[in-house]
């Protein structure tokens, strides 16, 4: 295995601030990506996740703080950057009179490379859907879509904002696949979830996301051996070995679903 | 089967994107298209060219009211319409009679001194009474008629019609597609792509050009086959003020949509721009009626611009040249609310 701490940073960020209003988003958040893992944000609603993917997508501007995607800062070469970024928001709805195979086209016209047309439906496995439009596709094949609009750019990085809320299991596994297929090509992922499982299955590194702060980070492996280090004893899931779970209520006090 | 592996210039496939998203839209497409044909074909025959419309008179019963109706059925160009006594003032009021006779000696004629035609039935009233009373004409006037295409009401509609319809499909059309794909996020995942922004803007406009040609087309073959509306201009002059026109407009509904998080807020906004131009730039009537102060700011509105200039070419055959000015508005008015509205677009 290589040292993943050698490898280059795909995002870095300091001090991150953000409000709105008297409500604080994210309160001084840092976090460091490596090239090539799967980076996840794990919280709560409100925690300040989506906050902080916007802005490491270039989408929203930080009040304060530092923020360096692949070598680059936004503000300079942004159209240069977003070549580069595959982006999934969260709750996206596309065009719902288009079809699927137009869908991709339009957005495979906005970048100068990646594959064909054909290529990024079948990634996705939508070809049977090719020509269907995108109102008609069920909720587990409009994210796949989604998806493939994030990936008609081959890109370097990948931001996904709670890729599989609202699917059934059958539909997260088919997209855990996909990006697990994204991943040994070389690809780095940053994402959102309130899924421990997902987590668990995805993410070579987690950080615990809570009031605008990172309150733990590691891989789910090691935060869950620290936990036990901790607290010897039956885990609060009633289950004999600690999970993620247990991770996040030991460090909040809260369960992750609560709200 | 569309297999295109290769998509084309960002533009292009904008463009085609939004075309596809109204053609396949069924109410986009009767609003765009067919409303404004049955609204001129409404209004058309509404305010047709009415040759030799007799006037209508209504005659209270009472003493002498017999000997009243007989005069008048038999002048030309009067008919007589029953009117019961109290509902009298009702009928002069809708229209259905336009002077109401109350026998007597003399009797009495009833009209609407504020409407030319009731004004006109009056006198045709009183001269057929006259003349039944044994006033004798002092002489027999000859008569020229004339019927001159192009100095019609009607043609004078098509034309503020068909502005009208520019006016109103260019910004809706923008602006709710605009505004639409703003709450369902569209625009904000376009806008994390490298899509340069002046390019969705420019499609939608391109876009909009495409269903004008259509709805154009369509209001003026329908101008000229219905009621023999002329187009004395050459073609493609006609076409230049056409495109300027929906280009000032594509910029007006793009700069109302920019900011709007709504499609209720873009309506409100949408109203707020185009009522003054229904009311002041000359679809119905003249903006000579209005007072000479505000003449310049009429002048200046799109609308009114688009207007004069459609009337001069389809009615007066001017040139490019002569509707110089006219243009110079439109571009301006494209020119300016679309640099406006791409710096103060809201993209999320």
């Amino acid at each position: 295995m290589t040292d993943q701490s050698a490898l280059p940073s795909a995002v870095v960020c300091r001090g991150l601030r953000k409000r709105y209003g008297d409500v604080v988003a994210v309160a001084g958040l840092d976090l460091d990506v490596r090239s090539g893992e799967c980076f996840g944000l794990l919280g709560p609603n409100g925690a300040g996740k989506t906050t902080t993917i916007e802005i490491l997508e270039g989408l929203l501007e930080p009040d304060a703080g530092d923020v360096e995607v692949l070598g680059m800062r936004w503000g300079a070469d942004d159209r240069a950057l977003r070549q580069r970024l595959g982006i999934q928001l969260q709750e996206t709805v596309l065009q719902e009179k288009l079809r699927v195979e137009e869908v991709v086209r339009l957005f495979r016209s906005f970048y100068r490379r990646g594959p064909s047309v054909s290529e990024v439906i079948a990634m996705v496995e939508l070809e049977p859907k090719r020509r269907s439009l995108v109102g008609k596709l069920s909720g587990g094949q409009k994210q796949r879509l989604a998806v493939a609009c994030a990936l008609v750019n081959e890109p370097d990085l990948l931001f996904l904002d709670e890729p599989t809320t609202g699917l059934d299991p059958q539909s997260r596994r088919q997209l855990w696949s996909l990006l697990g297929a994204y991943r040994r090509k070389g690809g780095t992922i940053v994402l959102t979830t309130h899924y421990m499982d997902e987590a668990e299955t995805l993410c070579d590194r987690v950080a615990i996301v809570d009031h605008g702060r990172v309150i733990a980070l590691g891989t789910p492996r090691d935060l869950i051996v620290s936990l036990e280090r901790q607290r010897p004893g039956p885990s609060q899931s009633g289950t004999q070995q600690a999970t993620l779970e247990d991770v996040f209520v030991a460090h909040t006090g809260r369960h992750l679903r609560d709200e | 089967m569309s297999r295109r592996e290769r998509p084309s210039h960002p533009l292009v496939e904008l463009t085609l994107a939004r075309l596809l998203e109204f053609f396949r839209e069924p109410e986009a497409v009767f609003w765009v298209i067919v409303f404004p044909l049955v609204l001129a074909f409404a209004l058309g025959i509404a305010f047709r060219a009415k040759t030799d419309e007799p006037v209508y008179a209504g005659v209270i019963d009472g003493a002498g009211a017999a000997g009243i109706r007989a005069a008048l059925a038999s002048a030309p160009g009067i008919a007589i319409r029953p009117v019961q006594g109290d509902r009298a003032d009702v009928a002069l009021r809708d229209g259905l009679v336009q002077v109401i006779v109350l026998p007597g000696s003399p009797p009495t004629y009833r009209y609407d001194a504020t409407r030319a035609e009731s004004r006109l039935a009056r006198l045709a009233v009183d001269a057929a009474l006259q003349r039944a009373a044994g006033r004798a004409d002092a002489f027999t006037a000859g008569q020229q008629r004339l019927e001159v295409v192009g100095a019609r009401y009607i043609d004078w509609l098509i034309p503020g019609l068909l502005g009208m319809n520019i006016m109103g499909t260019g910004m809706w059309s923008i602006g709710f597609s605009v505004v639409f794909a703003r709450t369902r996020r569209i625009l904000k995942r376009l806008a994390a792509t490298p899509m340069a922004r002046r390019d969705y803007l420019l499609a939608q406009m391109l876009a909009r050009l495409v269903f004008l040609a259509v709805e154009a087309g369509g209001l003026l073959g329908f101008g000229a086959l219905v009621f023999s509306v002329p187009v004395r201009g050459s073609l493609i002059t006609l076409t230049v003020v056409v495109l300027a026109g929906a280009l000032a407009f594509g910029g007006l509904g793009l700069l109302v949509a920019s900011r709007a998080r709504t499609i209720e807020a873009a309506s409100g906004w949408m109203n707020f721009a185009m009522l003054p131009m229904w009311v002041v730039s000359g679809v119905f009537f003249s903006p000579a009626h209005f007072p000479a102060p505000a003449q310049p700011f009429i002048r200046a509105l799109p609308l009114t611009a688009l207007n004069d200039a459609l009337r001069a070419v389809m009615l007066d055959g001017a040139s490019v040249a002569r509707i110089g000015p006219e243009l110079a508005i439109l571009g301006a008015w494209a020119a300016v609310c679309f640099a406006v509205a791409l710096k103060v677009f809201r993209w999320r």
